[in-house]
């Protein structure tokens, strides 16, 4: 069984202004996730990615097809899912802790017992000792390390990643990669990631999966990488094998990737 | 030499007090009847229309001193307080409603526009005729002031929530109530302070001006009663003195702000360590 299954999906929104002007972000596109398993989805930029993972998030409602978390279909918020968003989505006007352990007062674990389990979070994501500050006294590489820690603390069994690094310099990115490999590591969630950069998508994943431009998404292609783990993600870039499989898939990705921009062009 | 003498940090507070003598050096020469008219045709005209900063100042000491203002400080401030408190109430409670119900609030949008819109401070005797001439029709008054300011910046306030914050909360589980109190207030919060400067000073002006236009107490009444019998010292007095305790309401919501909304970032603050 899945640990989440995404059904012959479809979302068409309708313009707020003008109800006959229609677009269909995805059209019929399933994507399966394996327990355990870290897949990437890949596409040009625009496509609909976000879009699929705000279904599979249960923010959005699609058009027609059906969201299976764990074979069950799913109903309203994911409860079994984090969520890591592409921009900031710490409140600022929480100190870091507070953010840390915010799931957990949503499900009403008391303060004394939410507070160790958030200093110990904080502690694995490297930020032991700043939890009485406020978000926006961090750096933006130290606010992705509260997210995660604020989505990590409720032990989700899928964890959706909407390009959670993209706003980061290179060095810190690669950084948190193979923190996130690490903490992936330890208890094999399920994990859904998406990312215009086919290199991080290859370095992290077990399977990615090339969406083909928008509008009316859908996946083209889905290539197992079987790279060793545990993996640098850093050295495994340089390795034969990586290259070898980034040919491929940027071969299958090109023309779509081509089609997007133009299309953003015309836009 | 310019240099010297060109405002900086160090010189500021000389400059400030020098331009206050200055001012009442102007108005002391301007107006005393025993130096020569400067405008007038009479120097005892200068001192009927302007006052004299002595006796001005003097009456202040009087008041103080012999104790009769207090109880029409006290009145008005207590207008100014009740009328803040309960607009700010009500400006937060509707905002926050219309604010989550956008529904509704395309239904009240004209008749919110046009209350808005309406001059308040012609209710002032409305008020009088529904309220009495003590401390409830300048309440009344007051809180129309104050709550139209409110309810914007808290409607603003609420539809500005960062929707990624939003989604982020919703997926750590948060219900609707939670999200209310986790994210809506608190980010409302700060376009509600971003007002109270605003609304303090409006609730202010509601209270005098409602004591003005009629009433049995109030620094706002000190001052009609005084103009009523040409004593310009007295008017002088009083307006000094609502200027001052404005300021000082002032301060303290500056004070409050301060401490409740420490999570904001001030422009070129360096990370604290």
């Amino acid at each position: 069984m899945s640990a989440l299954k995404l059904n012959d999906i479809t979302c068409t929104f309708l313009s707020r202004d003008d109800p006959s002007a229609r677009y269909t972000a995805v059209r019929n596109a399933s994507i399966a996730v394996e327990e355990g398993e870290f897949v990437s989805v890949v596409g040009p930029t625009g496509c609909g990615k976000s879009t699929l993972l705000n279904v599979a998030a249960g923010l959005l409602q699609p058009s027609s097809g059906e969201c299976l978390v764990f074979g069950e279909p799913l109903a309203g918020i994911n409860t079994r899912a984090g969520y890591l968003f592409q921009s900031e989505s710490l409140m600022p006007w929480r100190r870091t802790l507070d953010n840390v352990i915010a799931g957990l007062q949503f499900r009403g674990v008391p303060k004394e017992e939410a507070v160790p389990r958030g200093e110990e979070w904080l502690a694995r994501v490297g930020l032991a000792g700043f939890g009485h500050r406020y978000p926006h006294q961090l750096s933006g590489g130290q606010r992705k390390r509260v997210a995660l820690a604020q989505c990590l603390i409720l032990d989700p069994k899928i964890i959706l990643m909407d390009e959670p690094f993209s706003a980061l310099d290179v060095q810190t990115r690669q950084l948190m990669e193979n923190e996130l490999l690490e903490l992936w590591a330890a208890d094999r969630k399920s994990v859904l990631f998406i990312t215009h950069d086919l290199e991080e998508a290859i370095a992290l994943s077990d399977r990615v999966i090339v969406l083909s431009a928008g509008p009316e998404t859908h996946p083209i292609g889905e290539f197992p990488i079987d790279l060793p783990r545990p993996r640098d993600v850093s050295e495994v870039r340089l390795t034969p094998r990586f290259l070898e499989l980034h040919e491929k898939i940027w071969h299958a990705m090109k023309e779509e990737v081509l089609k997007g921009y133009k299309q953003q062009l015309k836009a | 030499m310019w240099k010297r003498l060109k405002p900086n940090r160090k010189n500021l507070r000389i400059y400030q007090v020098l331009i206050v003598v200055l001012l009442l050096a102007f108005w002391y020469l301007g107006t005393n009847p025993n130096l020569p008219a400067i405008y007038f045709d009479d120097s005892n005209k200068a001192p009927f229309f302007f006052g004299e900063p002595q006796k001005v100042l003097s009456r202040l000491w009087d008041w103080f001193y012999g104790g009769e203002i207090y109880a029409h400080l006290w009145v008005t401030l207590v207008e100014t307080m009740l009328a803040f408190a309960i607009g700010t109430v009500a400006g937060l409670a509707i905002g926050l409603w219309l604010g989550l119900a956008p529904a509704w609030a395309d239904v009240f949008d004209p008749f919110i526009k046009g209350a808005n819109a309406m001059p308040r401070v012609i209710l002032a005797p409305i008020f009088m005729v529904w309220f009495g001439l003590g401390v409830g029709s300048k309440v009344a008054l007051g809180f129309t002031l104050v709550f139209f300011i409110v309810f914007f910046n808290v409607y603003q306030g609420v539809r500005e929530v960062s929707p990624v914050v939003l989604a982020n909360a919703r997926m750590l589980g948060a219900n609707n109530r939670q999200l209310l109190r986790s994210v809506y207030l608190p980010s409302a919060m700060s376009w509600v302070f971003a007002s109270l400067h605003n609304a303090v000073g409006l609730a202010f002006v509601g209270a005098v001006v409602g004591e003005y236009l009629g009433s049995a107490s109030g620094v706002g009444y000190l001052i009609h009663q005084a103009e009523g019998v040409f004593d310009i010292n007295t008017v002088f007095a009083g307006i000094i003195l609502l200027t001052i305790f404005a300021i000082v309401l002032d301060w303290i919501v500056g004070m409050i702000e301060k401490r409740l909304m420490v999570w904001q970032p001030r422009a070129g603050e360096t990370e604290r360590m």
